[in-house]
């Protein structure tokens, strides 16, 4: 394929991915925003004002970052995992397969679907948010930057799930038994200097924590962790899950038997 | 680069599609092709057939690039799928067994995706996708969601989904499967008008009436082996004898029996005539008469690639247990 043709499958890919979850807007883009009011009032308003303050900051702008990070991660994942799973039950992936159109352009197409729903999520969440807080960004381009490569790793990463899934139940394995406990556990709500030293240092495992550190710094100017091992851990991650996903897709692990 | 793909074939007529060996052990160590060979020249339309399980779905799905070949080649006009992927596939339609399609996405989007996985422009794919689904008497359905059609609707769709990209080879996967008569003779119609066109056609089905009115060759698989691989014609002529039905006015008790042709009951109300195919029907007849037999109706038992697709089957697996 040409160079244009290739961008117009990726945009042919995209494009099916972005209507696909505008479609179902009830299922995709309202749940979030309710989820997120509620954590708003319930510990921004209600539980915060009895905390008082977090890293010199009132509790609800403390958290702000944390849980419109949280909303960004769970909707690239589930946003990918779901359909290209779905793609692969109801046969339509083989549209894909059976065409020229490169796998890496194929995972691009599905990723860049992840991003559009994690970030349209993420900025329906910060338009919820202003409602409770006023949100002063202190560093825009590393707010954007971090929010953009996160939604892109875990967009990957649903990908690479939704190969291996063989059901349903295996669709929601991950999201529902790893990616809320590390979210949960990944400095959403507290400091991990808060923590005894154990906990704080096996907290340093858990990536999320540095994703949802590197968008409170970008965007309050505070962090447990620096910007460049927020940075480092990101590409990281995203250069490792990008390789597998391609190395999948090319020997059709899932798809091709 | 669908609209360029004449330009593409490298030698000046290779065959539309070449397997050499082909061979597919799935991970559970059934065997579903066991080194087969097929040529299907440019224009042709080809019928490939075999029993549920014979490996027809695993071949197509081996050339289509949706099953990994355990080992084999496979060359479409003139270019190996294991080194030109891309360019394979851009010469390829497929219109599959199982309706695998977004149910829940308009018909016409489905179509104009599937351009845009072919490199076409949003706005050149709608152009062609309204053409074919106005040939194929499905444009006043296009902004319906695929799954409010009906299953011959369904299956005209994914016809014009497998042509948006204008492919030189196009292979259909029981495309008639589940839809009623007059829809498939009007699909018919227009498969006949491609393949006239210059489209390679190949057809798997299990309506063999479907296959001797259209194709011009044929292939038999069993068991993941090409057992038959011929014209036709020829093929069809090496039939010795024709089988006839005939409804009696009257039951009969007891059969006369003719040195001409086998005669057998099978019931009181119907005979069954095997006949050598040279022989004339008039000697049936006159033996109908001298016997005092009042004939109703008269029909063929099954048509004739029928008859011989049973026969070679039988004999295949005849040899096995022999060897």
């Amino acid at each position: 394929m040409s160079w244009k043709e290739i961008w117009i499958a990726f945009k042919a890919v995209f494009i099916k991915e972005v209507l696909r979850f505008s479609r179902i807007w009830i299922q995709t883009i309202l749940p979030p925003a309710i989820t997120m009011s509620l954590y708003f009032i319930i510990f921004g308003n209600l539980i915060g004002r009895a905390i008082g303050k977090m890293g010199g900051f009132q509790y609800i702008d403390y958290i702000v970052p944390g849980l419109i990070m949280m909303s960004v991660i769970t909707n690239s994942y589930s946003n990918v995992v779901s359909s290209f799973f779905s793609a692969k039950m109801h046969g339509n992936v083989q549209e894909l397969l059976i065409s020229p159109t490169p796998n890496i352009i194929i995972l691009l197409g599905f990723v860049a679907g992840g991003v559009a729903r994690g970030l349209g999520v993420g900025a329906v969440v910060t338009v919820v948010a202003l409602f409770f807080t006023d949100l002063n960004i202190q560093h825009p381009i590393m707010t954007l930057l971090v929010v953009i490569l996160t939604s892109f790793l875990f967009s990957t990463a649903g990908f690479i799930n939704a190969i291996y899934a063989k059901s349903f139940d295996a669709v929601n394995i991950v999201p529902i038994f790893i990616l809320t406990p590390l979210t949960y556990l990944g400095g959403v709500f507290y400091s991990v200097n808060m923590l005894p030293p154990f906990w704080r240092d096996v907290s340093l495992f858990n990536p999320i924590l540095y994703m949802v550190n590197g968008f409170r710094y970008g965007i309050l100017g505070i962090s447990d962790i620096t910007p460049t091992a927020t940075f480092t851990l990101l590409f990281v991650f995203i250069g490792l899950l990008f390789s597998v996903a391609i190395f999948l897709l090319s020997r059709g692990i899932g798809l091709r038997d | 680069m669908a609209k360029n793909s004449d330009n593409l074939i490298k030698d000046k007529n290779p065959p539309a599609l070449q397997i050499r060996n082909l061979k597919k052990t799935y991970d559970n160590g059934m065997v579903a092709l066991n080194g087969i060979d097929l040529t299907i020249e440019q224009g042709d339309f080809f019928a490939l057939l075999g029993a549920n399980g014979a490996g027809k779905s695993t071949a197509i799905g081996a050339v289509c690039s949706l099953v990994n070949k355990t080992s084999g080649t496979i060359k479409v006009f003139g270019h190996d799928l294991d080194f030109e992927r891309d360019m394979v596939k851009s010469f390829i339609g497929l219109v599959p067994q199982e309706f695998n399609f977004n149910i829940f996405e308009p018909v016409i989007e489905i179509i104009v995706n599937q351009g845009g996985y072919y490199g076409i422009q949003r706005k050149e794919a709608f152009r062609r996708a309204e053409a074919l689904l106005k040939h194929l008497d499905l444009w006043d359905k296009h902004k319906q969601k695929a799954r409010n059609l009906s299953g011959g609707m369904k299956r005209r769709l994914m016809i014009a989904r497998a042509l948006i990209h204008n492919p030189k080879l196009l292979i259909l996967d029981e495309p008639t499967a589940g839809v009623d008569i007059e829809i498939r003779r009007s699909m018919w119609v227009f498969l006949k008008q491609l393949n006239s066109a210059g489209t390679t056609i190949i057809l798997t089905t299990h309506y063999l009436e479907e296959a001797e009115n259209m194709c011009k060759n044929i292939a038999i698989l069993d068991n993941g082996e090409v057992i038959e691989n011929s014209n036709m014609k020829q093929l069809l002529s090496h039939l010795q004898t024709e089988r006839l039905v005939f409804d009696l006015k009257e039951p009969m008790a007891t059969l006369p029996s003719s040195e001409l042709f086998k005669i057998q009951f099978q019931d009181a109300n119907t005979l069954e005539i095997e006949l050598d195919k040279n022989s004339s029907l008039n000697f049936v007849f006159d033996f109908f008469n001298q016997h005092n037999i009042q004939i109703l109706s008269m029909r063929n038992k099954r048509n004739r690639l029928e008859e011989f697709f049973m026969e070679r089957i039988s004999q295949n697996n005849k040899e096995k247990v022999s060897v």
